[in-house]
């Protein structure tokens, strides 16, 4: 090489620059959090863009009251609703903006659902959460401004575009998974759904203290205007919901906001924790965590009241007898059924009970 | 904005790259408008301090330089006529107009730098005293906020002055270059405080780009980045942690504050001015060297001539020694040899000049008390070396083992271990660091040192791995200076040999250096002075 180089002197700088590339990408894939294991939630986002067809009827966006609440298998199997949820934890709502916008650049549903529950933030919290919700989201201009709307003050614009900058420490703490996931990684979710079987029933669920304003932050409802402005221009119906999650608490007067809110546009809202009851949510048995999240059963009996809802009521059709998309949810449902055998056998749940 | 930003790093690139695009003329004005941007970073409401010194030093200079040229031609033009006696008065009378100049603005400077710096400990020294003496009420500190690099930029601009004063360098005409001379951004925050007839042979010059200067600079600034992110901000968590809580932290956690400290100040100070050397070569610009191994001396003289060398040089060329030829301390230079004898009296004004020096080289690090005895301490320390040097003559001569290597090794030892004792006064409040001293002998608790306890100081085994292996690293490049420059050395390597050493060291930045979100971005610690 060096007889080469000396003749050539751009072969040296070239095949220099293609070996610090090529280590640095390397240790990119290898330092990057696979979640694959553990805290799951930061792959969610990232799926979506593997899906072959994306024509889907219903998008759902927001957070873990979308993405662990409703089960797209049932609206499918039941109503035949091809739905997919993009949620990601204590996703906020100008994320939830941004993703509603980058999910249009690739199909226009005829409905979106929206989890209202991210209207009490006017501000991003945590950079953990900002995370999840955001690498997952492809290169876009829609990135870009929800990774600079998103930033908290200890974050970096640059430790996005290179994340080895933001993980350069978890060389200290690789397992086999980060070498094994290092290029592709295994679906976590069943069309953004998050599934879990066990049940822990809801006790002694605290209250909401009082607060001292529970007026929503302007910021929360520029995006809502946004979003609602969004769907009206793309022709795309608009529905905000709240899930039947009991913590964190919902209050009374941020719910009548929400219905002035709905009314003031002409937007449906539908509130399930007032649903409870004809649903037949039974927070014994339908939650994994006391009331937070709604377990598999839980979500399929809301999948269902909200695929009736869907099909009565905002004329959904049912798709089922479409070859290309039989053929996909088929692969989906054998892997849901895989899934709650192998979490029934996990959990030690007797299936037949 | 911090040397370890990603704004900084992308702020230098910049410059580089405009450096070696635009007409070489140009080169110093773009240096001057980086300098001014990388200033605003900082708020622009400190650029009025650094403008107000730039121009008054600046008017000064012309005005001395052109004092000094009129007296040359007023001699000339009368070197018939006038007398021995008239070419004498005349001559004072000059000196006299250039010695109101420089006073008067080096008053005006320094006084906006004691201002800014002083006022809260005054105030807080006359509360104490108010307070001892019964008095309620106190008086309100003003909380001045001190405008980034002053204590360097005032003290560079000052010696600028006494050397166009003595003669020593032409004063520079164009306010502009003069300003540029100020401000220099890589040297800006924490030095070294350069001499304008150093700097300015290759601040102003016409710099073409060739690759090997560049890539030698950049080499240097990424050394200076392995010392403070992987090392010295690593070794900050831990240091902080110590030095928090005095009430558990005793004993042999003194010890290792000492060790620790001593650490985190040489790697976090030498990898600065790295960069900063590094910056300027890279640039074309040569910035002198500010340290040469010190912690390889053998005395603390020795420590002295080798530790900040260009903060200590301005100690003694622009307070040491014109304070020696003062006519007060020459006064008192007759008085003592008159009253003690010729080798005691000769003595005492020495001693008085180092103590006012090394008061106000405590007093320039910090306005606080515990800065002050540290700079004393070390004037004692350095008195009664000097006390004791006939007795150490005797004691080599009747030894002549002491002139090896091992009895060398135990004074660069000794020497090491009284500089990390006098660190006690940067870590703790005066009273604070006496305590903590003593209870490495009241508080036998050197258990801690091997049964885990060091884990819990916010560094984990890793980390301390970490450090060793940065600090053996720092050893052997030091041992290897002293057979000339490791670059050099390493230049003269084949191609991949290079690669793999400049890029394996920018990895191992990249890979293990303390930044980004679970580490507080880091100033500098001389970025404080």
């Amino acid at each position: 090489m060096n007889q080469n180089a000396k003749r050539h002197p751009w072969v040296k700088f070239i095949v220099s620059a293609l070996i610090v590339v090529l280590t640095l990408f390397l240790l990119q894939c290898l330092l990057v959090p696979k979640y694959v294991d553990g805290v799951v939630e930061g792959a969610f986002i990232a799926e979506y863009y593997e899906e072959e067809n994306k024509d889907f009827d219903v998008i759902f966006i927001g957070d873990c009251e979308v993405y662990e609440n409703f089960s797209p298998v049932v609206l499918w199997e039941n109503y035949g609703i091809n739905s997919y949820i993009r949620g990601s934890a204590q996703q906020y709502i100008w994320q939830s903006y941004y993703l509603l916008e980058d999910t249009l650049n690739y199909s226009t549903p005829n409905v979106v659902i929206f989890n209202v529950l991210s209207l009490k933030y006017g501000e991003a919290q945590s950079e953990a959460y900002n995370r999840m919700s955001l690498e997952g989201m492809r290169w876009s201009s829609s990135k870009v401004k929800s990774i600079l709307a998103s930033m908290t003050s200890e974050e970096s614009f640059l430790d996005y575009v290179f994340p080895i900058l933001r993980y350069h420490t978890r060389w200290s703490e690789l397992t086999s998974a980060d070498i094994q996931y290092m290029f592709s990684s295994e679906k976590v979710t069943f069309n953004g759904y998050y599934m879990r079987v066990d049940a822990l029933p809801a006790e002694n669920v605290p209250t909401g203290k009082p607060l001292g304003d529970y007026s929503f932050d302007d910021n929360a409802w520029k995006y809502l205007d946004m979003m609602a402005e969004l769907c009206e221009e793309k022709g795309i119906t608009l529905i905000l919901i709240k899930a039947p999650s009991l913590y964190p608490y919902w209050y009374d007067e941020w719910d009548e906001q929400v219905v002035e809110y709905a009314e003031e546009h002409g937007l449906t809202y539908i509130n399930f924790l007032e649903l409870t009851d004809e649903i037949g949510i039974d927070y014994n048995t339908d939650t994994y965590d006391a009331g937070l999240h709604m377990n598999l059963s839980g979500a399929e009996k809301l999948a269902d009241y909200l695929g009736d809802v869907l099909s009565e009521e905002f004329g959904l059709e049912d798709r089922r007898g479409d070859a290309e998309l039989d053929a996909i949810w088929d692969e989906v449902i054998a892997a849901y059924r895989e899934e709650i055998e192998a979490q029934y056998e996990l959990y030690g749940i007797d299936k037949t009970e | 904005m911090l040397f370890t930003s990603y704004s900084f790093i992308g702020f230098l690139a910049v410059v580089l790259a405009v450096y070696y695009i635009i007409p070489k003329r140009f080169q110093w004005m773009l240096l001057l408008l980086a300098s001014y941007v990388f200033y605003l970073f900082a708020g622009a409401e400190y650029l009025v301090y650094i403008i107000a010194t730039t121009v008054t030093v600046f008017i000064a200079g012309v005005c001395i330089d052109n004092n000094f040229t009129r007296q040359s031609g007023y001699l000339k033009a009368h070197k018939e006529e006038l007398s021995k006696d008239e070419k004498k008065a005349y001559k004072a009378k000059q000196k006299k107009i250039r010695l109101y100049w420089l006073v008067g603005c080096v008053i005006f400077n320094l006084g906006i730098l004691a201002v800014l710096k002083y006022t809260d400990f005054v105030i807080s020294n006359i509360n104490g005293v108010l307070s001892a003496f019964g008095q309620t009420g106190e008086i309100s500190f003003l909380s001045l906020a001190l405008p980034m690099g002053i204590s360097f930029y005032t003290f560079q601009a000052v010696g600028y002055l006494v050397d166009v004063y003595r003669g020593g360098v032409k004063a520079e005409r164009n306010l502009f270059k003069f300003a540029l001379f100020v401000s220099f951004f890589p040297q800006l925050i924490q030095g070294p405080i350069s001499r304008f007839g150093d700097l300015s042979k290759t601040l102003y010059g016409e710099h073409s780009f060739e690759s090997g200067t560049v890539s030698r600079g950049l080499q240097r600034v990424l050394w200076g980045y392995f010392k403070k992110m992987v090392i010295a901000d690593r070794v900050l968590v831990g240091v902080n942690t110590l030095i928090a809580d005095t009430g558990t932290y005793q004993g042999a956690y003194v010890v290792l504050v000492m060790l620790l400290y001593t650490l985190e100040l040489y790697s976090d100070f030498t990898g600065g001015i790295d960069i900063t050397i590094g910056i300027a070569e890279s640039l074309g610009i040569k910035v002198e060297e500010n340290f040469n191994r010190p912690y390889f001396s053998k005395s603390l003289k020795e420590y002295w001539r080798r530790w900040h060398i260009s903060m200590g040089s301005w100690f003694r060329d622009y307070i040491f020694y014109p304070l020696s030829v003062s006519r007060p301390v020459q006064s008192l230079s007759k008085f003592t040899r008159n009253h003690f004898g010729i080798a005691v009296g000769k003595r005492i004004p020495v001693y008085f000049c180092m103590l006012v020096t090394w008061f106000a080289t405590g007093i320039w690090h910090g306005a606080s008390w515990n800065f002050i005895v540290w700079g004393l301490s070390n004037c004692v320390i350095l008195m009664v070396s000097e006390e004791l040097e006939p007795l150490y003559e005797k004691f080599h001569e009747r030894f002549p083992a002491t002139r090896g290597r091992a009895y060398q090794a135990f004074e660069v030892l000794r020497t090491f271990s009284l500089i990390c004792l006098l660190h006690l006064f940067d870590c703790y409040s005066v009273s604070n660091a006496f305590k903590m001293f003593a209870s490495i002998f009241t508080v036998h608790n050197w258990s801690i040192l091997f049964d885990g306890s060091v884990l819990d100081l916010g560094l984990s085994a890793l980390d301390f791995g970490i450090l060793a292996a940065g600090v053996v690293i720092m050893l052997s490049v030091s041992l290897l200076q002293r057979r000339g420059s490791v670059r050099d050395r390493i230049s003269r390597r084949p191609y991949p040999v290079r690669f793999v050493v400049w890029y394996g060291l920018f990895l191992i930045v990249l890979l293990v250096g303390a930044y980004g979100i679970g580490y507080d971005a880091s100033q500098f610690i001389y970025n404080q002075f």
